[in-house]
């Protein structure tokens, strides 16, 4: 496969996973403060800023934005083409990642990706999320999920699917372990939280984190309806079985980083699968206990250096030896030249 | 059913024919007004042609509303699958959809052969006389045709005479346009050896029209065109180099901000091959490979849809970002093969088009089956003189540009524009020639409440390989502006199904 291929097919795939999760994120918080009393602007802004914190573009925010309110968050976080991370930027930025790579994608593939990004630059998109938030949202996140299923349902297990594969859960580790560190203010900077119950708000708080992951129904599934700090952490990092927990995804990173290159799970042969393999034992082997002894925002500050240490070694191997830097004006404009 | 049918094809026929032809046609064609020009599907009295006698039964039996709704739904099928070419000029990377008309333009089977036999004799005289330039000369020495219009031609590659081109062709792919006049007679108007764009369309609209009219479809009897990629694949598979048991072909593109990207990526898809940019592959030892996941591959044949000038920044432009250093030499070696070969832009010099029925005459000893559009050359002191009297009468074109760009139609051209173009002839004869404006036929064509005449042309895709292949029809393009003679995509033009029957009618 050209390295330029895996390379767009690996962005294609993580900005579908990020737009997903975003959408979550966005959702779900509109709707906890449905349930918030006594808001102020301080107390608005001090919910929504973690929000914004979460995606890494706090800055860009800031610039942009003088208060964080319901309103600006979500237009930041949906709407805002100067965002590379809002959900339009990056399902543009996939479907154009889609696009230098028509010719590998099923046409299921393809045409589900266009009609999502033309039903965002459509004026139907701001319709709709003004009429019904949560339809609109749900429109995103089926959108991501119906791709999902058609990549699993219709495209070979070839090299590009497991480029595919590696980009979703490298993704979605990271956002999970992003969407935990949300309320980490919450819980003590090291050591377990104490066993009291914790606040209304907090429980609120943590539940929307539960449900930004769409973990919800999981979790009480199996510790029953009360929601403490500690079994959500250990919860949506160390899970085995949760599709949406750090460990799960690190797991399926691992298996797609050996579908590529075909070595065994026990061995690596190259950085990238050496970093993934031993990050999948570390969290084999961890209890709720190591990850709040380093502190929980301490030890989520280091998991995603780990992922991120993993990313750019995949990209090392794979992609990098290919590409020589251009300037993109440049290329353009002789592409556009050409006389056809 | 069928006897219901038959029995009202019949009488359409017959008034067709002119057996019984009523004084005012009906139905959708109740206002329609061919202005004398050559109409595609209805004859003079009003009533359609024979080959055109089910299709237009069927539009009769459709209400506006039906075809309307009919339109849209294609309309928004080629959106969703981003059929789609690129606007220059829009920083937003503007999408549009190539318009396409839902009436069909059909080609009886006897007129097809014409066509068609027309079309070989055409791109075989063009690559023998691509060979003879680029080797021997006689057709220069001959003094057939002045060797100062070959040598002055802008896309004659000095550096490849001599060069023995795999399998000694030159042009692979052509896309020859053709048009027809007041009186129906088929034109050429001029050839594309280079990278001539369109037949996703062809394969695209042929999908489209499949859907939306799945009976007529059957009824008609049309030839398909579907086996375009797997012939095109043969073909580049046939020029590989020798002793390669089973070359890989790749598709070069420019990239996904070229206007043809989309046609790029549905051919490769098509074909099953990669496709690659220029920064996708790199040559060594003379050899070309792509950069994959796995390390370095050899690359065989290239169909490349690259202009010469950015090819190879170490031969022609040095500035090239899309090219590929060092595939020239890999070229010259013969480790590499190029589809088409690097030097056909020669005959697309429309000076050199002029001279067409003499390469003809020179090289096969036949009479052009098609004839040209005539022709005059303003570097002919005769001619220019001609031209520059009659320019309110003639259209300008200059000699090699594309896409309708550099040209002036004479009788619609402001006075200032031709005084402007009058200048420019003066200044570079060489890059001017001039033809009468021909009265294009007509096609009925779908607009607001109805249907209109619009001008059409056509653009039937010829293979020549091992065998020459013409898919039966091509690009129809048509002219959506009202009066506008001009079909290109980038100034308003829209596009059509070509069918072309087994039968006559």
């Amino acid at each position: 496969m050209l390295s330029r291929v895996a390379h767009n097919l690996f962005w294609m795939s993580r900005h579908i996973e990020r737009a997903e999760n975003t959408a979550r994120l966005v959702d779900v918080n509109l709707q906890l403060l449905l349930d918030v009393h006594n808001l102020n602007d301080r107390t608005v802004a001090a919910y929504w800023l973690p929000v914004v914190q979460s995606t890494g573009d706090e800055e860009l925010f800031l610039q942009l934005h003088t208060k964080a309110t319901g309103r600006t968050v979500t237009e930041f976080l949906v709407f805002q083409p100067l965002n590379p991370n809002s959900i339009v930027s990056c399902i543009a930025q996939a479907r154009e990642n889609a696009r230098t790579v028509r010719d590998q994608l099923t046409l299921e593939v393809w045409e589900a990706l266009n009609r999502l990004y033309l039903m965002l630059q459509s004026p139907r998109a701001r319709e709709l999320w003004r009429e019904s938030p949560q339809e609109f949202f749900d429109e995103i996140k089926s959108g991501s999920l119906h791709l999902q299923g058609l990549t699993d349902a219709t495209v070979v297990r070839n090299e590009g699917w497991y480029f595919v594969q590696t980009a979703r859960f490298l993704e979605r580790a990271d956002k999970t372990s992003r969407l935990l560190d949300l309320r980490h203010a919450s819980v003590p900077a090291r050591g377990a939280p104490a066993g009291a119950e914790p606040s209304q708000t907090d429980a609120l708080a943590w539940s929307a984190v539960l449900r930004s992951c769409s973990a919800w129904d999981a979790y009480k599934a199996l510790h029953g309806a009360e929601v403490q700090p500690a079994l959500v952490a250990e919860f949506l990092l160390l899970s085995e079985g949760f599709p949406r927990s750090v460990r799960f995804c690190v797991q399926q990173l691992n298996l797609a980083l050996r579908g590529i290159s075909g070595v065994a799970e026990n061995r690596f042969g190259n950085e990238a699968e050496r970093l993934c393999g031993r990050l999948l034992a570390e969290l084999q082997f961890s209890t709720a206990a190591d990850v709040f002894d380093c502190g929980l925002h301490a030890y989520v500050d280091q998991l995603q250096a780990k992922l991120n240490a993993i990313g750019e070694a995949l990209f090392q191997t794979y992609i990098l030896q290919a590409f020589r830097l251009q300037s993109d004006d440049e290329l353009r404009q002789q592409e556009e030249q050409q006389q056809q | 059913m069928p006897t219901a049918t038959d029995s009202a094809q019949n009488e359409t026929t017959c008034s067709g024919t002119g057996a019984a032809a009523p004084a005012t046609p009906s139905g959708p064609f109740r206002s329609y007004d061919t202005q004398g020009y050559f109409d595609e599907m209805l004859d003079p009295s009003g009533g359609p042609r024979p080959h055109y006698a089910r299709f237009a039964q069927r539009l009769t039996g459709m209400s506006r509303t039906e075809f309307e709704a009919k339109r849209r739904a294609v309309d928004l099928a080629f959106m969703r699958q981003g059929i789609t070419f690129n606007v220059y000029g829009d920083s937003r990377g503007t999408e549009r959809i190539f318009p396409f008309d839902l009436v069909p333009r059909i080609i009886p089977a006897a007129e097809w052969a014409y066509l068609e036999t027309g079309l070989i004799q055409r791109i075989t005289a063009l690559n023998l006389f691509l060979h003879d330039i680029y080797h021997d000369q006689h057709i220069i020495r001959d003094g057939t045709i002045p060797a100062e219009y070959v040598f002055s031609a802008k896309h004659f590659r000095r550096e490849f005479v001599n060069f023995p081109v795999p399998r000694d062709i030159y042009i692979h792919i052509c896309g020859t346009d053709i048009i027809r006049d007041a009186a129906g007679k088929y034109l050429v108007l001029e050839d594309n050896g280079r990278c001539p764009s369109g037949v996703s369309y062809v394969l695209e609209n042929r999908r489209a029209i499949k859907r939306t009219f799945p009976e007529s479809f059957e009824e008609n009897g049309v030839r398909p065109v579907e086996h375009y990629p797997a012939e095109l694949l043969k073909l580049l598979k046939y020029i590989a180099p020798a002793g390669i048991a089973d070359p890989t072909v790749v598709l070069l593109t420019p990239g996904a901000f070229n206007s043809a990207y989309f046609e790029h990526t549905y051919l490769a898809r098509q074909m099953g091959i990669e496709i690659v940019e220029g920064r996708d592959l790199l040559v060594r030892d003379q050899h070309v490979y792509m950069r994959t996941t796995k390390g370095l591959q050899p690359v065989h044949v290239i169909y490349r849809r690259i202009d010469d000038d950015f090819i190879d920044p170490l031969v022609f432009r040095h500035d090239s970002a899309l090219g590929v250093p060092g595939l020239i030499n890999a070229y010259r070696a013969g480790h590499v093969s190029l589809a088409n070969s690097v030097g056909t832009g020669v005959a697309d010099d429309k000076v050199m088009y002029c001279f067409v029925p003499r390469m003809i005459k020179y090289y096969l000893d036949q009479e052009p089956i098609l004839p040209n559009v005539p022709t005059y050359l303003a570097s002919e002191e005769a001619d220019r003189r001609y031209i520059v009297e009659h320019l309110p009468e003639l259209v300008v074109k200059a000699a090699n540009e594309a896409g309708g760009y550099g040209m002036l139609m004479g009788p619609q051209a402001a006075a200032a524009e031709r005084e402007e173009f009058r200048r420019r002839i003066e200044a570079e004869p060489r890059n001017y020639i001039a033809q009468p404006v021909v009265r294009l036929s007509r096609h009925p064509t779908g607009h607001e409440d109805g249907f209109a005449g619009r001008h059409v042309d056509l653009r039937p895709f010829i293979l020549y390989g091992e065998k020459t292949v013409v898919v039966p029809g091509g690009l129809t393009r048509v002219a959506l502006r009202p009066g506008s003679l001009v079909v290109n995509s980038s100034q308003g033009g829209g596009s059509k199904d070509t069918w072309v029957l087994y039968g006559s009618e």
